[in-house]
């Protein structure tokens, strides 16, 4: 776009990455314990046994400690949309700042309200009170995430509107469409299972350490049946979740299916491929192998996809190039159609300024032949609506492998932890430890397909990231890109130094 | 039924309604003027623990409240968030960083391994309370000053000055409301923490609270000054019924006379602002918070309806007059206006609720900062 240099796009997205990255390290931690502190809570009202009172109190305390960075990393997400992506605010402000309101308006005062009940309403208000704030901060939490997982749908699925030449950007025509769009509650079902996994092995994670250290261990072994019955749903309700979201991405988004699966030539019965290595000089439209080492299992990507056989599942060639077989138009066709679309809005814009109605006219007639191409009008070249491929493909051949790990561990724990033989394997529980922070990389891992693989666009083919930016120059950018860096890692190593010294110390009375 | 309303009704509504979240925004702030008493009236650590643990359930209110103001703004008015955040962005940047301090600083004051110990939240929490809410009032002043901004057809900012927005501070007005703003929120942290602090045991606490309050008010009556003798006195910006927008003189005096609710509102809020200063310092009432509150948030209302009504651009620029934002080219579309009017009908159940649980988790004694569980 004019005036927008692209280091200031890059550092703007690097900045944005950064602090989404930053956020997601203590948001899954937030929404799945919150709901295991819930059920704690819950079984301690029911049985009315002190332990459990005190099980529940020793994990909201890490949770609280968790929830207050979560929060710091939060104010800077939602003001980043005007700092950093000013044009993005007004081109689609009209629609995407609807969720974010009502996330403020419907979900974050139950959270800030009743989390101080949580905390400090122990001996002030009646025990079923309290049990409704926690169980209230818990569905607050995870209807925050609701509203603004919506909003990141709507970017990767724009729908329910239309745009406005005479405002210049895109205005909402359906609510409904905008809240129940298939890819916006695929976002939602797949995150927040997903994050009840991450909740659940903080917890399994922080017991084994202390079954490997012989300590606090009946707390340990009940934070553990909870736990992994929690996690083993989740697993299971986010696999479903997870093919969804595969199937809609297929639908909606086939460049970011195409690359995460490192896919080039569109075929039917297209094949899975379960292990790869990607080879780097791998172009689009060169007749390279994608791979330089590849397991594949036939047939299985186009089903998964396309829900059928026979099929044809456009790879990144196709969607780049065209295939007129199949009907896709080639990216190079959509840039100039692009183009010509902003000229005629400008000609329509200037018509109108100057006050001649007939020209208006015309220039709004010929623009609307091509207004649904015009994101592609601010692209170089044909290619450049490939997102990186081998970032893609590893981050979510990771997160995919790494949840079978989740479901092999929540089953094992739940095994020992039902039969009381959690403390026969030293193997398994260092294995329990461990998987936390497998869980960490593999919900990065997530929202890197989710986001890096929409790229070029900020808003699937409708606004590139270049055409999103404010105009402020990347000296601005890099500074409190650095400022930010610099603040969260502090802030971060505070956080889990604490965390340490809470875990080491250890609950009261169990 | 919203629907049917004309979409000028619409943006009238939700710039009330935006005004409402803002001006309860400023009297939230007595979190941020209660931080930046800490030092001046707590002396030990018992002291500093109540001061702390009163402020610490309730800074979530006040921190969610900015966030939905910046939340509303975005829904309602979306083009004074993308000309504002990302022309003055140095100014919001700063105010955001504060509040990114701010929201660790109470869970990890206390709290063992925190790294840079107890006296850094505490400086946390007032950089905060001083920066964070002069940067606020300031930037509330250019709705008064103007901005320096021009945006092309395509409604893309250009902002013309390179301190990016921090000039805004370098203005006597919007200091003026800066530092009135710090003052008043002094002020009310005062009448926060006698009201909310049960001072059996510390009445040496009690005692300096009240006077602070006294103190905060004097030190904020020179900036009140400068503040109405700007508005009485001084030109502002206005626009035709085209929405041509041009320089007119004693623009600001000329609304509050042609709407006399305005300026009663105005005299009414600084009356009872003054009158819950006089309830803390001179008499031993603990309900001096409801007057000062109420009063902040009427004056709150009167700045924000004086920027946006009355054929005022609510966000103007100096650079090009005709850049400048009205409550009518800002905003959303009809239909969003009216999606958002729906949701807005629950705000009365989330007052209900947190009156509830404010009246519930009930008064601090020294006994409740001594149990473990407090931060």
């Amino acid at each position: 776009m004019d005036g927008v240099d692209l280091a200031t796009v890059d550092w703007a997205r690097y900045q944005f990455a950064l602090t989404a990255m930053y956020h997601w390290l203590f948001v899954p931690i937030t929404l799945g314990l919150s709901f295991l502190c819930a059920f704690f809570e819950t079984i301690y009202v029911r049985t009315g046994k002190e332990e459990w009172k005190n099980t529940a109190k020793f994990w909201m305390t890490l949770f609280g400690i968790n929830f207050a960075v979560g929060v710091a990393t939060g104010i800077i997400m939602e003001f980043e949309f005007g700092t950093n992506w000013s044009n993005y605010s007004w081109m689609v402000g009209d629609i995407f700042g609807a969720p974010l309101a009502i996330e403020g308006i419907v979900a974050f005062f139950l959270e800030a309200t009743f989390f101080a009940v949580m905390f400090f309403g122990w001996n002030r208000v009646s025990k079923g009170f309290h049990l409704l704030a926690t169980w209230i901060v818990a569905i607050g939490s995870n209807l925050s995430a609701l509203w603004i997982l919506v909003a990141n749908g709507w970017m990767q699925y724009p729908t329910g509107m239309a745009f406005n030449p005479d405002t210049v950007r895109y205005e909402m025509q359906n609510f409904w469409e905008v809240l129940f769009s298939p890819v916006a509650m695929a976002k939602f079902t797949h995150t927040t299972s997903t994050s009840f996994i991450v909740g659940s092995l903080f917890v399994i994670s922080v017991s084994s350490w202390y079954l490997l250290k012989g300590r606090h261990l009946e707390m340990a072994r009940k934070s553990i049946l909870v736990a992994s019955v929690f996690g083993l749903i989740s697993t299971v309700y986010a696999g479903i979740t997870g093919d969804q979201s595969a199937y809609v991405n297929a639908d909606k988004q086939p460049m970011k299916l195409a690359a995460y699966e490192g896919y080039y030539k569109g075929e039917t019965n297209a094949d899975i491929v379960a292990f790869g290595i990607i080879n780097r000089d791998k172009k689009p439209g060169d007749n390279q192998d994608p791979f330089v080492v590849s397991i594949k299992i036939p047939g299985i990507l186009g089903m998964m996809a396309t829900r059928g056989f026979g099929n044809f599942l456009p790879g990144i060639d196709d969607l780049v190039y065209g295939n007129a077989e199949r009907g896709l138009l080639p990216a190079a066709d959509k840039i100039s159609r692009g183009r010509q679309a902003i000229n005629d809005l400008t000609a329509y814009k200037e018509a109108k300024k100057s006050g001649d109605q007939a020209a208006a006219e015309a220039s709004l007639t010929k623009f609307k032949e091509n207004q649904s191409f015009m994101g592609y009008g601010y692209l170089q070249k044909p290619e450049d609506i490939v997102p990186p491929v081998a970032l893609n493909f590893y981050a979510f051949h990771t997160m995919v492998g790494l949840s079978v790990v989740f479901l092999l561990v929540f089953v094992i724990f739940l095994r020992g932890a039902v039969k009381n033989t959690l403390m026969s394997s030293h193997v398994r529980l260092f294995l329990g430890f461990i998987s936390f922070f497998l869980a960490m990389i593999a919900s990065q891992a997530g929202w890197i397909v989710a986001e890096v693989g929409r790229q070029p666009w900020a808003i699937q083919d409708m606004l590139p990231v270049n055409a999103a930016t404010t105009n402020i120059g990347a000296g601005s950018v890099q500074t409190t890109f650095f400022l930010f860096l610099i603040i969260f890692t502090a802030l971060l190593v505070a956080e889990i130094r604490i965390m340490t010294k809470q875990i080491q110390h250890g609950p009261e009375g169990v | 039924m919203i629907g049917s309303l004309d979409t000028a009704i619409l943006q009238q509504l939700w710039w009330i309604l935006v005004s409402v979240v803002g001006s309860l925004f400023l009297f939230l702030t007595f979190v941020q003027g209660g931080q930046t008493l800490l030092w001046q009236v707590a002396k030990n650590d018992i002291e500093k623990n109540l001061v702390i643990n009163s402020l610490g359930r309730k800074w979530e209110l006040t921190f969610t409240t900015l966030v939905l103001f910046g939340g509303a703004l975005f829904a309602a008015f979306p083009k004074f968030y993308s000309t504002s955040f990302g022309g003055a962005y140095w100014v919001w940047i700063l105010i955001l960083f504060t509040f990114v301090l701010q929201a660790v600083s109470y869970e990890f004051r206390k709290k063992p391994g925190n790294l840079f110990g107890a006296a850094t939240y505490e400086a946390f929490l007032f950089i905060n309370g001083a920066v964070g809410i002069l940067l606020i009032g300031a930037a509330v002043g250019t709705f008064f000053t103007g901005s320096n901004f021009t945006l092309d057809a395509f409604n893309r900012v250009t902002w013309t000055n390179p301190l990016r927005g921090l000039e805004a501070a370098f203005n006597l007005f919007n200091l003026a409301m800066g530092l009135f703003l710090v003052f008043n929120a002094r002020a009310l942290g005062a009448m926060f923490l006698v009201n909310n602090i049960n001072f059996s045991g510390v009445p040496q606490l009690e005692e300096r609270i009240r006077k602070s309050c006294l103190q905060s008010l004097i030190c904020a009556l020179p900036f009140l000054v400068i503040i109405l003798a700007y508005v009485l006195f001084w030109d502002g910006f206005g626009f035709d019924q085209n929405g041509v927008v041009s320089i007119e003189s004693q623009k600001y005096f000329t609304s509050l006379m042609k709407t006399p609710l305005l300026f009663v509102q105005l005299l009414a809020g600084l009356a009872l602002v003054i009158l819950g200063v006089f309830l803390t310092s001179f008499k031993a009432s603990k309900a001096g918070i409801w007057f000062g509150g109420l009063g902040t948030v009427f004056v709150g209302l009167t700045v924000f309806f004086l920027a946006g009504f009355n054929d005022t651009p609510f966000y103007p620029s100096k650079v090009d007059l005709q850049s400048s934002l009205t409550i009518y080219n800002a905003s959303s579309s009809h239909f969003t206006l009216t999606a958002m009017t729906y949701v807005a009908m629950v705000i009365p159940l989330v007052l209900a609720y947190i009156a509830h649980v404010w009246y519930h988790m009930g008064k601090l004694s020294v006994a409740d900062v001594q149990d473990g569980e407090s931060y």
